[in-house]
C-alpha cells in the first residue's frame, strides 16, 4: 500500500518536471523572447544586447533552466517581462478568484450532478431519464461561450435580473464578487453537472445488474436499503476521478467563461499573457495549472484506492 | 469490443452497413446523423444558395431587424446575417475535417505502437502524454497561433498535433486489451514483423474505439475553433465563422439579439448533431462512452 503510494506520488513529480521541461522548451522554441517583446521596434543592437545581458539571456539554455526550474520549486515565480513586479505577486489574486469561482461551482455542481446522476441511472429510460439526459447532451455539448451569451440574453437583457459581467476589480474580497458571479457560476455549474451526472448515471446502472444485487433483491432486501447501501458506495468510486478532471478544467479551461464575462481570473490573464508575449508570465501560469492539475489527479487517485478495498489488495498482490 | 480476426472485404462491408443501419434506427442517431448530413451538405453548396455578398456593407441598413428581404436582419455593417449564418460553417468543417483524420491517424498509431512495444519505453512516452494533457489546450494552441498567424495553414496541424495526444492513451488503452490475446501471442510466435501484427491482428480489433473516439475528438476540435474565433484568434474577418459572428454581435445583442441567435442555433445544431452521432454509433459498436471526462 504504503509502495503503491510513493510509486504514485513519484509518477505526479515526473510527470511535473517533464511538463516544466515541455513549457521552457515550448516558449524557448517561439521566436523572440521577453528583451524583443519589451523594447519592440528598438530591439536591435546594443540595446537589445544590454536587456539580454541585464536578464540574464544570453547564458545556455540549460543554466537557464536549471535556474528557473529551482526557483519556481522553492515558490519563486520571477519577474514579469514589462514590469518590475513580481509574477508571484500578479498571480496570486487572479488565482484566488479562479479558486473562488470554481468553489462556488463544485459546491452547486457536484451534489447535483451525483443526485440527477442516480436518478436517471435508477430511472433508466424512463421520462426522467429521458428527459434529464437530453437535457445533459444539449449542457456538455453547446460551447461554453454560446451558453454564456444566451444565459446572459436571458437573464441580464431581456429579464434584467442578473449583472451580466463583472466589474469588480482582480483584488476585490470575495464577497464583492455577488452577485455578479451568478451567472459564471451558473455556465460552468451547467457543464460540470452535465458530465459529472453522465457518468454517474451509467455507473449505476452497471452497478444495479450486478450479481450481489440479484442476489440482495432475492434474498428480500428493501429496494431502498440496496440502493443507499449496496449500490450506490460501489457505483460513487468512479466519480471521483471525474470529479477530479473536472476540478482541473475548471482551472484552466476556463478561459473562454472568463473572458465572456469579464472575470478577473486565471484564465484572462493568461490571454492577456500571450497576446503581449509575457513570456515569463506565461510560462509562470502553464506550471500553476499543470501542477494543479497533477495534483488534483493525484488526489483522487489516492483517495479511490483508500475507498476501494478491492483496489487496494489488487494493487498491493502486483507489488 | 467484439474480438474479430481482420475479415475479408465484403463482410467488413456488411458490417459497416449494419453499424450504419443500428445508428440510424436509434431516434439520437438518426437526429444526430440527419443534422451533420445537412451541416456538411449546406458548407458543400452553400456559396451558391447566398442570397447576398457576405462581405457586401450597406450603411443604410445596419442592425434591421428580421424582414423578407434580410431573413434574418443584417449586423452592425449591415451584412445579411442570413447569408452569413449559411457560410459561416465552411471554414469551420475544413479545419476539422482535415485535422481530426489526422489527429486520429497519428494518434491511434503511435498509442497501437507502444502498447505494443510496452515495457519502459512506453512507461516514458506515458508520461510525456499525461505532461501535455496536463496543460489546458488553449494555452497550447494559442502560443503556437499567436506566434505562427492565425491561417488554415496553421490551425490544421496545430489542432491535429495537440487532439491527437489524447488518442494516443485510448488506442494504447485498446491495444492492451488484445495484446495479450492468443491470437497475437501466435502471430508473434511466427515471426511477424511489428508492422504486420500491427495491420492484421492490433488494428482490426482497435478500430471501433478509434471510429468512436475520432466522432468525439471532431466535436471538442469544433468547440476549439469556434471558441477560438469567438475570442480573436481564429479566422480573420470578413470571412464568416459562427464564433467570429456570436463574438461581434454580442456587443448589440440588446437592441438586436437575432445576430446572436442565428449563429448560436447553427453551431449549436452541428456540436449536438456530431455528438448524438458519437453517441449512437458507441451504442452500436458497444463501447460505452460515457466514461468519458472533458479533457
Amino acid at each position: 500500500m504504503l509502495a503503491m503510494l510513493l510509486r504514485r506520488l513519484f509518477l505526479g513529480l515526473v510527470t511535473v518536471w517533464i511538463v516544466s521541461m515541455i513549457i521552457f522548451a515550448g516558449v524557448e522554441m517561439l521566436p523572440g523572447d521577453s528583451c524583443t517583446a519589451f523594447l519592440e521596434r528598438e530591439a536591435q543592437g546594443k540595446l537589445l544586447e544590454n536587456c539580454r545581458e541585464a536578464q540574464g539571456l544570453n547564458r545556455p539554455a540549460a543554466e537557464r533552466y536549471f535556474d528557473w526550474a529551482t526557483s519556481a520549486a522553492r515558490g519563486d515565480l520571477g519577474i514579469s517581462a514589462n514590469g518590475e513586479k513580481s509574477i508571484a505577486e500578479l498571480v496570486g489574486d487572479r488565482l484566488g478568484n479562479s479558486l473562488l469561482l470554481a468553489a462556488c461551482s463544485l459546491a452547486l455542481g457536484v451534489p447535483l450532478a451525483i443526485f440527477l446522476g442516480v436518478v436517471t441511472g435508477l430511472w433508466r429510460d424512463r421520462p426522467v431519464d429521458l428527459a434529464v439526459s437530453t437535457l445533459a447532451i444539449f449542457a456538455m455539448t453547446i460551447p461554453e461561450f454560446v451558453s454564456a451569451t444566451v444565459l446572459i440574453l436571458i437573464f441580464s437583457v431581456w429579464l434584467g435580473w442578473l449583472p451580466g459581467i463583472v466589474l469588480t476589480s482582480a483584488s476585490a474580497p470575495a464577497s464583492e464578487f455577488f452577485p455578479e458571479i451568478i451567472l459564471p457560476v451558473l455556465v460552468l455549474t451547467m457543464v460540470m453537472t452535465a458530465h459529472i451526472l453522465r457518468m454517474v448515471r451509467s455507473s449505476v446502472i452497471e452497478v444495479m445488474v450486478g450479481d450481489y444485487i440479484q442476489m440482495a433483491t432475492l434474498k428480500g432486501v428493501p429496494y431502498w436499503r440496496i440502493v443507499f447501501r449496496h449500490a450506490l458506495p460501489n457505483a460513487l468510486l468512479p466519480a471521483i476521478n471525474v470529479v477530479a478532471l473536472t476540478i482541473a478544467w475548471l482551472l484552466g479551461g476556463v478561459v473562454v467563461i472568463e473572458v465572456v464575462f469579464n472575470y478577473p481570473g486565471l484564465g484572462r490573464m493568461m490571454i492577456d499573457a500571450i497576446s503581449d508575449r509575457d513570456l515569463p508570465v506565461v510560462q509562470a501560469i502553464a506550471l500553476i495549472v499543470a501542477t494543479v492539475y497533477v495534483c488534483v489527479n493525484l488526489s483522487a487517485d489516492i483517495l479511490t484506492m483508500f475507498a476501494n478495498p478491492r483496489l487496494r489488495t489488487l494493487h498491493m498482490r502486483r507489488g | 469490443m467484439t474480438v474479430t480476426s481482420a475479415p475479408p472485404q465484403n463482410t467488413r462491408l456488411m458490417r459497416t452497413l449494419s453499424v450504419l443501419r443500428d445508428v440510424v434506427s436509434r431516434p439520437s442517431g438518426a437526429i444526430g446523423l440527419f443534422l451533420v448530413v445537412f451541416h456538411v451538405v449546406l458548407a458543400l453548396v452553400s456559396p451558391w444558395i447566398v442570397p447576398y455578398d457576405y462581405k457586401a456593407m450597406n450603411s443604410a441598413m445596419m442592425l434591421t431587424g428580421p424582414e423578407a428581404t434580410h431573413w434574418l436582419g443584417t449586423d452592425h455593417l449591415g451584412r445579411d446575417v442570413f447569408t452569413r449564418v449559411l457560410l459561416g460553417g465552411r471554414e469551420a468543417l475544413l479545419v476539422t475535417g482535415i485535422a481530426t483524420p489526422i489527429a486520429v491517424t497519428w494518434g491511434g498509431f503511435v498509442g497501437i505502437l507502444f502498447g505494443l512495444i510496452g515495457g519502459r519505453i512506453d512507461e516514458v512516452l506515458m508520461r510525456v502524454v499525461d505532461a501535455f494533457l496536463s496543460l489546458p489546450w488553449i494555452l497550447k494552441m494559442l502560443v503556437l497561433i499567436v506566434t505562427f498567424g492565425t491561417g488554415v495553414e496553421v490551425l490544421i496541424p496545430t489542432l491535429a498535433f495537440f487532439y491527437g495526444i489524447p488518442v494516443i492513451r485510448i488506442a494504447r488503452a485498446a491495444t492492451h486489451d488484445v495484446v495479450a490475446r492468443d491470437f497475437v501471442s501466435a502471430a508473434r510466435a511466427r515471426g511477424h514483423s511489428r508492422m504486420t501484427i500491427i495491420r492484421h491482428e492490433l488494428l482490426p480489433n482497435v478500430l471501433d474505439t478509434l471510429m468512436v473516439e475520432g466522432a468525439m475528438r471532431w466535436s471538442w476540435m469544433l468547440l476549439a475553433f469556434s471558441s477560438l474565433s469567438f475570442l480573436g484568434f481564429g479566422v480573420s474577418p470578413p470571412t464568416p465563422d459562427w464564433g467570429l459572428m456570436i463574438a461581434d454581435a454580442r456587443g448589440f445583442m440588446s437592441f438586436a439579439p437575432w445576430g446572436v441567435l442565428g449563429p448560436v442555433i447553427a453551431l449549436s445544431s452541428l456540436i449536438i448533431g456530431i455528438n448524438l452521432t458519437a453517441d449512437a454509433l458507441a451504442k452500436a459498436l458497444g463501447i460505452d462512452r460515457a466514461q468519458k471526462a472533458p479533457v
